[in-house]
């Protein structure tokens, strides 16, 4: 191995995730190949539906075994997650790779406290005594900016506003201190004062402890505070990949682009329709043999609906999956 | 299709839902194992008018969802009445029943608020069902409607929620709120799971519903520029209550409360190179079970003077159909920044 080029903490390489049901499958994520640098933030943006929360799952091998079929190489911090053993993964998920749902409800039990779980958690996955866990959970819930976490930890997760699970989810994921950290929609539930505090606080974590980030999210402005890189998904790939500054400003996918125009952030007058991207999300029991977002672009030939564009370079760090590139940017 | 409609009663003017004076406490263990409560929502009026949007913001814990809960009957409050168009809620005049079919709620967990048993065709048509349309009526209806919110019917009607996607679900769920035809929609955080362009659709897709319907809604989100987008007035709320009320525009442009102001403040930056150095509000969120003396907010504050550990500031006018709960805006109220004296706007408490 060449010493000079640090290892990636995460390098997947052609993934694909197949969900078996009784009658059809779905192909939810269709060849993702996505490197992640050590103390690196990287954004996932794309459509609901474009595999963005299937991907990250995968990456803790989170899937149903017997209905799912994964395809690919993953390695997280050198290690072949794919031939894991069972023991291996659970020590592996919480100390070296954690994750944050995007449904809060689903992460904890509703029939133990919230701070029953968060210990449990410290206790198996940072080999802990309960004391020095309880420890642990209460700094955890004081680094999240819960009000009160000596009483907090008491709560039922119903007894918690959506915000507050979020955080004491955030809490539960990063206790064992983690150095590669999954978040799905980690600030969606949050309000703004306190998402503020949140991207704060990950991007303090990433400088201090060099956390690596892979950061799923639908708000662009919560990328812009803390991504260092954007890959863009749809229909199960990765479409485009830049720097975020160079995203912004020069987005070649069309996909990206109409991504990035339907939003209503500044100066949108009331009663103006917001933009969207016509037709409908593609059918993942049935995908297209060339580009999936073929059917819906206004730059589509014959050669995007014959097969899957291969990535160029538009620049150094910038790679777009296209046919129709350059024309189409 | 129009059997469920119940007519408008009171005329345009009248309010479709008046919020006076309401509470909710939840009991909890306190310290030691005392008892204690939550002060969720603690004594919030306010009045939603027909046709319009209200936006509620705040901090996460201040009482929304409580307060929207409250609001669809789905938990009583401990004080405090709502009138529906001139009607009293779980009274003889306006039973429960009666009132569910006309409010409905689109929840800020896709996943739980939905059935996992049923296909989401079926969850769309048990509430048609549950007030009399036939089976195949209801599930006609259902079908139209995830047409409607963007879900093909051949592809989708029957599946089940855990094979969609977040934003997929959250659309079936507004598609099972409309099912019943109600006039007030009560939107709790229901884009926020959806990514943008399909947040774009929602939203279109709501305001043509809104139209074509007469809904009302009060629509509850984070997301401060969707609000300001959808939203005729505007409620923040802080703490269990209400701090700040007004038109949208004036509320953005014009921020009469610091805690409106610091969570203005709080939006992300749209610059990769001008990214947010430090959060505009810092300090702990005062915890709901023993809240601050005086202005809820003071611990916070950056203006906040002995006065606002003392006195609670009232709502007082700070602009046209606006208004603020801050010693500041109040005349001679013993803040060294109130406004003194002879106010054109005399306060009657
Ligand atoms: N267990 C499963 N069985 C069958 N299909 C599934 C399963 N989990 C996810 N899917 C499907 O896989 C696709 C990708 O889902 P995924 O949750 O990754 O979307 P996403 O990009 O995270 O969307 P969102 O932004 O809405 O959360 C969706 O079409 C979804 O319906
Ligand atoms: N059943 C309950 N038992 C005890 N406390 C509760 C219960 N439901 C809500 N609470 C508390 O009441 C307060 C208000 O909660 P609510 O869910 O209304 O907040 P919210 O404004 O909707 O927050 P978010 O923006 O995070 O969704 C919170 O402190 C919450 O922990
Ligand atoms: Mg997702
Ligand atoms: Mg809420």
């Amino acid at each position: 191995m060449n010493l000079h080029v640090p290892q990636p903490i995460v390098s997947v390489r052609d993934l694909s995730v197949h969900f078996h049901s009784a009658s059809k499958i779905i192909s939810a994520v269709n060849g993702v190949s996505l490197t992640v640098a050590r103390g690196e933030s990287v954004a996932l943006i794309g459509e609901s539906g474009s595999g963005k929360s299937v991907t990250l799952r995968s990456l803790m091998r989170l899937h149903p075994e017997k209905t799912t079929a994964i395809k690919g190489r993953i390695e997280i911090d050198g290690a072949d997650v794919m031939t894991m053993s069972s023991s291996t993964l659970s020590a592996f998920r919480g100390s070296v790779t954690s994750m944050i749902f995007q449904e809060p409800l689903l992460a904890f039990d509703p029939v133990y406290t919230v701070g029953e779980q968060i210990i449990e958690s410290v206790r198996r996955h940072c080999r802990l005594s309960r004391k020095d866990a309880r420890a642990v959970a209460l700094e955890a819930l004081r680094s999240v900016r819960i009000p009160s976490p000596e009483q907090r930890l008491e709560a039922y997760p119903h007894e918690m506003s959506g915000g507050m699970r979020q955080r004491a989810m955030i809490a539960l994921a990063l206790a064992c201190k983690p150095r590669l950290l999954l978040a799905d929609e980690p600030t969606t539930a949050l309000d703004a004062t306190v998402q503020i505090q949140i991207l704060l606080l990950l991007r303090e974590l990433q400088r201090e402890m060099g956390l690596s980030i892979i950061f799923v999210t639908h708000d662009i402005g919560a990328a812009v505070e803390i991504a260092d890189r954007v890959a863009v998904m749809y229909g199960g790939r990765i479409v485009e990949e830049a720097p975020l500054a160079t995203l912004l400003a020069n987005p070649c996918h069309p996909y990206t682009v109409a991504l990035l125009s339907s939003r209503p952030e500044g100066g949108l007058s009331k009663g103006s329709r917001l933009e969207t991207i016509p037709g409908s999300p593609p059918d993942l029991s049935r995908l297209p043999e060339g580009c999936a977002f073929a059917a819906r672009c206004k730059y589509a030939s014959e050669a995007c609906k014959k097969s899957f564009p291969g990535r160029v370079a538009v620049s150094p760090e910038h790679y777009v999956s296209c046919h129709r590139f350059p024309e189409s940017a | 299709m129009n059997a469920l409609v119940t007519p408008d009663l009171g005329g345009p003017a009248q309010p479709l839902l008046k919020v006076s004076s309401l509470v909710k406490h939840f009991p909890v263990k306190g310290p030691l194992g005392k008892k204690a409560v939550v002060r969720a929502v603690d004594n919030i009026s306010f009045t939603v008018q027909k046709g319009e949007t209200l936006g509620v913001v705040g901090e996460s814990g201040c009482g929304k969802s409580t307060t929207a809960r409250v609001l669809m009957q789905l938990i009583t409050q401990d004080r405090g009445e709502l009138i529906f168009d001139a009607a009293e809620v779980n009274s003889h005049q306006l039973p429960l029943r009666d009132f569910r079919r006309q409010v409905q709620m689109v929840f800020q967990d896709s996943y739980s608020s939905l059935n996992p048993r049923l296909t989401i065709e079926q969850s769309i048509a048990f509430g048609p069902r549950v007030h009399g349309l036939s089976p195949a009526v209801a599930l006609a209806r259902a079908r139209e409607l995830l047409a409607k919110v963007g879900l093909e019917p051949v592809r989708f009607a029957g599946r089940y929620p855990h094979e969609l996607s977040g934003g997929q679900r959250q659309r079936v769920n507004i598609a099972r709120a409309l099912a019943l035809e109600p006039r007030l929609v009560v939107l709790d955080e229901a884009v926020s799971a959806l990514d943008k362009s399909v947040e774009a659709q929602v939203l279109n897709l709501l305001l043509d519903l809104k139209k074509s319907l007469d809904l009302t809604y009060v629509f509850i989100s984070h997301d401060l520029h969707v609000v300001r987008y959808m939203s005729d007035r505007i409620l923040v709320m802080y703490l269990g209550e209400v701090v700040e009320i007004g038109p949208a525009e004036a509320l953005f442009t014009r921020a009469a409360h610091p805690y409106t102001r610091a969570l203005l403040s709080s939006m992300p930056s749209m610059d990769p190179a001008q990214r947010t150095l430090a959060s505009p509000l810092t300090g702990d969120p005062p915890s709901p079970i023993d809240p601050p003396s005086g202005c809820r907010f003071h611990t916070r504050c950056p203006h906040a003077e002995a006065a606002c550990r003392i006195s609670k500031p009232l709502l007082f006018p700070t602009g046209e159909h606006h208004e603020a709960a801050c010693l500041m805006s109040i005349p001679s109220s013993g803040h060294s920044r109130s406004p003194r004296g002879d106010q054109s706007m005399r306060h009657t408490p």
